[in-house]
């Protein structure tokens, strides 16, 4: 994920929040973006499946782990700006909405997607990995010794 | 003389209907939505995708519904289902060393760095029954310490520093897919690990247990269990680099394993490994068992002839869809084979008989 130049970089980063996002989370703040241009396909939704590897032992060579649902898609606003999207699940407008705010993201509109869409978004996931993690924190074992005998 | 016969269409139709009626069960009673499957039966939800091979929680707490809780009937479906999907591409290997982790115990180091994290477990509960869940009660909730920090460490590279374990050699060599190509035997271990991990979990379960009971023996300990979440990364070629394309939940046991050492190597401990969709612990421990025990060719180890160590044995029967599709088929109409076997023994009892009565005669 390294040596990419800042503009892919960023685009890597929402992307990846994209495909992770909850498909009714992301309808419901890509609502507040108005006047959206239009598009055209360049690909249209698509289901499929995403062979997921692991590695043996963890750090080996690979394995077939299972695949995964995604759906996938690519626009091009009548702007001319291209938006792709990769996301997790069935969801076909949800791909559509996420290759859409890929591609406001490369436009004049930028800051106001940014503010509108990806903030609360990424501000989301920390919240809930941090819940998810104080939660595992507080099953965390302290051990006691117990001191026996005479001396 | 061969007739053949149609029918049963109605009889079929009427059937199905009747499934449905039952499935749904009293009307008066709410009915379950594939939500509810989603969120509260989750590790049901889990081991149909494990097993189904597809994860995706929605589809496999429909199937479980439409299976009406017959998980292997569920499993089927998803197995259908995902043969439908166009093959978008395979991920990069997922970073398990990463892992956003719920739980992560080792039953080998007290003091592992990173702690023992209990997570939310069955582990020392009673098992007694609780019929506050009968009553609809009112859940406490459940309690919260400051984050965690960092990822957890790896148990194995503890170890590994002072050479006592196994080396795991890293490599990006493509691994061969059973879902792509037959099954060819010597597997190799990405392909055993691949069949494991979609395999029937009483089965990986029964045959792990075999090997502690003394069929192939290989003293495990669980060096570290871990479940949690992991980002799958993908590459994108229209864009030249790689993105998340998801979050999945995963759990991962590595084994520590005694090993004696053979002609060529000092006493060393080995591994096995497990990793399994979903929060899946009795599986991803069986898996790894079960791998440590296939290993014992690659390791040097005498084959003491014990299921567990037949590569073939194994792999041609962990798969609970192949296992069921080939036994539940006999219960379909058999009726012109029947017939045929039926014929047989009758021509011989009678040849048999003619043969009698021709000596008693003489």
């Amino acid at each position: 994920m390294s040596n990419l130049d800042p503009a892919n970089a960023a685009r890597q980063s929402r992307m990846s929040l994209l495909a992770k996002s909850e498909p009714s989370r992301l309808a419901a703040l890509f609502s507040e973006v108005t006047d959206v241009p239009a598009h055209t396909w360049l690909r249209t939704p698509e289901i499929g499946a995403v062979m997921v590897r692991g590695r043996m032992g963890g750090t080996g060579a690979p394995f077939n782990l299972g695949e995964m649902s995604v759906t996938r898609c690519a626009l091009t606003l009548s702007t001319g700006e291209v938006g792709h999207a990769y996301v997790q699940g069935r969801d076909k407008d949800h791909a559509t909405r996420a290759a859409l705010v890929d591609a406001l993201m490369q436009t004049a509109r930028a800051e106001e997607v940014q503010a509108a869409v990806l903030d609360p978004l990424g501000a989301e996931a920390l919240a809930t990995k941090a819940a998810r993690s104080a939660k595992s924190a507080a099953t965390k074992v302290e051990f006691f010794t117990m001191v026996r005998g005479e001396d | 003389m061969y007739v053949a016969v149609k029918g049963g269409e109605r009889a079929i139709e009427n059937a199905h209907d009747w499934l449905a009626e039952e499935r749904r069960g009293p009307a008066d009673i709410p009915e379950l939505s594939v939500d509810q499957i989603k969120s509260q039966m989750t590790l049901a939800v889990n081991r149909v995708m494990a097993e189904g091979s597809l994860y995706d929680p929605d589809l496999a707490a429909l199937a479980i519904k439409q299976a009406r809780g017959d998980l292997i009937e569920a499993i089927f479906l998803i197995r259908a289902y995902r043969t439908t999907l166009p093959r978008i591409g395979h991920s990069r290997p997922v970073e398990t060393d990463k892992m956003a982790c719920d739980r992560r115990i080792s039953a080998t180091f007290k003091d592992a760095p990173g702690g023992q994290v209990l997570g939310p477990t069955f582990d020392y509960t009673h098992r007694l029954l609780d019929f506050k869940l009968a009553a609809d009660g009112e859940v406490p909730e459940a309690a919260t310490a400051a984050p965690l920090q960092g990822d957890m460490p790896r148990i194995t590279e503890f170890l590994n520093r002072d050479g006592l374990i196994q080396t795991e050699t890293p490599s990006d060599e493509p691994p061969r897919d059973m879902t792509r190509q037959p099954m060819e035997y010597p597997a190799g271990r990405p392909l055993r690990l691949q069949a494991l991990t979609r395999g029937d979990e009483g089965f990986v379960l029964g045959m792990a247990y075999s090997t502690q009971r003394g069929y192939g023996r290989n003293h495990p300990f669980v060096g570290e269990l871990r479940i949690g979440k992991v980002s799958v990364e993908m590459d994108i070629p229209e864009l030249g680099f790689a993105v998340e394309i998801g979050e999945i939940t995963l759990t991962e046991c590595e084994t520590v394993n005694q090993f004696h050492g053979s002609k060529t190597q000092p006493p060393q401990f080995t591994r096995g490994y497990g990793l399994v969709f979903g929060q899946t612990e009795r599986k991803a421990i069986s898996m790894a068992l079960v791998d440590r025990a296939l290993r014992w060719e690659e390791l040097g180890e005498d084959n003491l002839g014990a299921p567990a160590q037949d590569e073939e044995f194994v792999l041609s029967h962990a798969d609970n869809i192949q296992a069921t599709g080939f036994l539940e088929h006999i219960k379909l109409p058999h009726y012109v084979d029947f017939q045929s076997e039926l014929e047989l023994v009758r021509k011989i009892r009678s040849e048999a008989q003619a043969n009698t009565l021709k000596e008693a005669a003489e």
